[in-house]
């Protein structure tokens, strides 16, 4: 009895050393990325989906908290020499690894040397430059790339008769109806995001000096012109006068009020679409964001949010070969457009977005169209991106002061003062770090 | 009485090495790269790194917010360490004169210590939500327009409540006990000499507990000023905007959130040489008030 016992055992032993070993086999790299819940559930499906496309490769994804905590992480496992192949990084992030040479291998590189063909036409408008260097090779792929759009209310829209904004002289002589009507006119979740950086791009105004910082962290200063200031006089003029509402610093403080139908118009993320359209119970459609028309130039196309995937160094060429398998599967049209479909945020290729529209996506959800319609509007000058390092300070910074001007601890000159000299400063530290 | 010594000089070395050893890898080690990398500008990959000498203090120093962090620092460690020994001081003397069901009013004021700080900073957060929190309802009665993450002075407020309420029930464990070892003779004699009950808590059983007092003092400062970090944290959403945060608090978000190693380091060197001197003068000064009996 005891003998078949361990016969059996020894058996199954064998047998399951037996099936490890196969599995071994193939190469295993590992993904770090920063997307919790229902997108985090989108991950895993994509990953499993891809492993079971080929055999050759094994890709691990591991959940490791928000965008900072994941690139703290990569940043800790680097130093360690224990990090992944693949790290998502998200935008105010990208000048921090790119900026230290050696952490990466451009996802351009790392394709072209596994025979990939890599055409960064392919890539559409917006999000082809962001994560480039300023000679236009691409280092990060992009994946979940979103830009901000304006939700509406269209039960609110109705009843107060209106229209929703092209522009904000639109908007401010909309909102004083949507206010009669009984709801906030506005709210946004991001103001770094969509009032500073997305303001800069829609009205082709330069951000920072070297190119927006493209061509080098020495120097990098940023430029704080008259329209934004004017924006934000007016954008406290609004809370003042109840045509606007600001619910704090955090994201969902101020979605909340617009997903209850309080806030008429919110503007969010293109990749809240699908959120929003599980949540509420009026219909909501969108728009591209509002700029000033009185600014020359303006209505040009914004910059892309999100976050991209990197493939970092110090990795085995058999791995950097399955890195760039998996990142040619992400980038194909059919991962793409599930992707895009499954999550809301945009697809990154031109030859996606057209899949999107054959399959009548875009019939059935037109406004999932904005988001990538607003990225693939014409560009300008100053539309590309922007590169600077110490950036999640220097966006603390802004929300520090963007907090004050709005319960009027200080005034808008003050408050740009402020941001400037610090944000420059912040932007001299981080020259020094990678410069020596 | 036989003095008992050690036979050979190797072994009372022995027995404290690992003492030692936790001493010298988990604080002396990481305090030593501290003071170091506060004087260089390090890339957070690790490729380089620039000697900038005094720069980071500097840089630190003169930053407008800096001086804004360090005063709401001390308004806040004073809140906290004022109001939570107080109130558990109260709650620890009513609870000492309960005889019946003493153990239940006991067991519920105690309970809380078990919660860890983020999950009270939540708990905090739930009941001070500017779109659901009942006390946010509450206050409107009478007119507060409570915006926790709005309004610096409302989330500062809602800070110090949900710090204090986590720390009362240490407090109250350890008042309770210094009442309690306060022997019923010396009570039994204040109490023939003086009648008002209010007149014997300070003359006679307010020193008699001064010891414990000392100890929950520092033990508080210390509170407030690092173990405070989870509620600060949750309650800001690890955005901070325009709300106040303390000063360790600031450590984090420079050094974790934003990868900037040397100015970090330099803000924690300065953290550590005020609570050197913070403990230097509890020591010398409110020690030197206290009698040990």
């Amino acid at each position: 009895m005891a003998i078949r016992k361990t016969v059996a055992s020894v058996v199954a032993a064998a047998a399951l050393l037996g099936t490890s070993t196969v599995s071994y086999a193939a190469t295993e790299i590992s993904w770090w990325h920063a997307m919790g819940g229902a997108l985090g559930d989108a991950v895993n499906e994509m990953a499993t989906a891809y492993n079971a496309s080929q055999d050759a490769c094994v890709i691990t994804p591991s959940y490791k908290g928000g965008y900072e905590d994941t690139l703290t992480a990569g940043i800790a496992a680097f130093r360690a020499g224990e990090q992944p192949n693949v790290i998502q990084v998200f935008d105010a992030g990208a000048a921090t690894i790119i900026g230290a040479k050696g952490a990466v291998i451009p996802a351009q590189t790392i394709l072209q040397e596994a025979g990939v063909e890599f055409d960064i036409n392919d890539y559409i408008e917006g999000v082809r430059n962001f994560y480039a260097d300023s000679d236009g090779t691409m280092i990060g792929m992009p994946f979940n790339s979103s830009t901000p759009i304006l939700y509406t209310n269209e039960e609110a829209l109705q009843k107060a008769g209106v229209e929703a904004p092209k522009t904000w002289e639109e908007f401010q002589e909309i909102a004083p109806k949507l206010k009669e009507a009984g709801y906030v006119p506005l709210a946004q979740s991001h103001l770094p995001w969509i009032f500073t950086e997305n303001f800069k791009s829609r009205h082709n105004l330069q951000f920072a000096t070297n190119n927006n910082g493209y061509d080098g962290a020495t120097g990098t200063q940023l430029i704080f012109g008259e329209p934004i200031k004017a924006h934000f006089t007016a954008v406290k003029e609004w809370l003042d006068n109840d045509l606007f509402a600001w619910y704090g610093t955090g994201w969902s403080d101020n979605q909340t009020p617009f997903n209850e139908g309080k806030v008429a118009m919110w503007l969010g993320s293109s990749g809240s679409f699908a959120g929003i359209q599980q949540t509420v119970e009026f219909p909501f459609s969108a728009t591209f964001l509002p700029y000033w028309d009185a600014v020359e130039g303006a209505g040009t196309g914004t910059f892309i949010g999100g976050a991209a995937l990197f493939a970092m160094s110090g990795k085995p060429d058999e791995e950097n070969k399955c890195v760039a398998s998996f990142f040619e599967y992400l980038s194909s049209p059919e991962v793409q457009y599930t992707w895009h479909r499954d999550t809301g945020y945009v697809p990154i290729t031109n030859a996606a977005y057209e899949l999107a529209k054959e399959d009548g996506h875009y019939e059935r959800f037109p406004a999932a169209e904005v988001g990538i319609q607003q990225l693939t509007l014409p560009g300008g000058e100053w539309t590309k991106g922007y590169r600077m390092g110490f950036y999640v300070q220097i966006r603390d910074v802004m929300n520090r002061e963007y907090g004050r001007i709005l319960t009027g601890e200080t005034d808008v000159e003050t408050a740009f003062a402020t941001i400037e000299e610090e944000g420059n400063r912040l932007l001299e530290r981080f020259a020094k770090t990678i410069e020596n | 009485m036989k003095k008992v010594q050690f036979t050979s000089l190797s072994m009372p070395y022995l027995l404290l090495f690992p003492q030692l050893a936790i001493v010298g890898i988990f604080f002396l080690w990481p305090a030593a790269e501290a003071v170091r990398s506060s004087f260089y500008l390090e890339d957070p990959f690790g490729f380089g790194s620039t000697f900038v000498g005094f720069d980071n203090f500097v840089d630190t120093v003169t930053s407008s917010d800096y001086g804004r962090t360090a005063r709401f620092t001390a308004v806040f460690t004073f809140f906290v360490t004022f109001l939570s020994l107080a109130i558990a001081l109260l709650l620890a003397v009513k609870a000492d004169k309960v005889l019946r069901g003493a153990s239940t009013y006991k067991t519920l004021l105690m309970w809380v210590y078990a919660v860890a700080p983020p999950v009270a900073g939540l708990i905090g957060l739930l009941l001070f939500d500017q779109h659901v929190g009942p006390i946010v309802d509450f206050v409107a009665l009478f007119g507060w327009q409570m915006q926790i993450g709005v309004n610096y002075y409302d989330t500062a407020t809602a800070m110090i409540i949900v710090s204090v309420w986590k720390q009362i029930p240490i407090n109250f464990i350890f008042f309770l006990s210094g009442l309690q070892g306060i022997s019923k003779s010396v009570q039994e004699a204040a109490s023939i000499d003086c009648r008002s009950g209010f007149r014997r808590f300070w003359t006679v059983t307010f020193p008699l507990l001064a010891p414990t007092g000392f100890f929950l003092l520092i033990i508080n400062i210390t509170y407030a000023f690092f173990d405070t970090f989870g509620i600060v944290d949750v309650i800001v959403k690890a955005e901070p905007g325009n709300n106040p945060v303390t000063l360790v608090y600031k450590v984090f978000l420079d050094g974790f959130r934003g990868n900037d190693l040397g100015g970090s380091s330099a803000q924690s060197v300065i953290l550590m040489i005020l609570v050197f001197i913070l403990t230097i003068v509890q020591f010398r000064l409110i020690e030197r008030r206290v009698h040990y009996t």
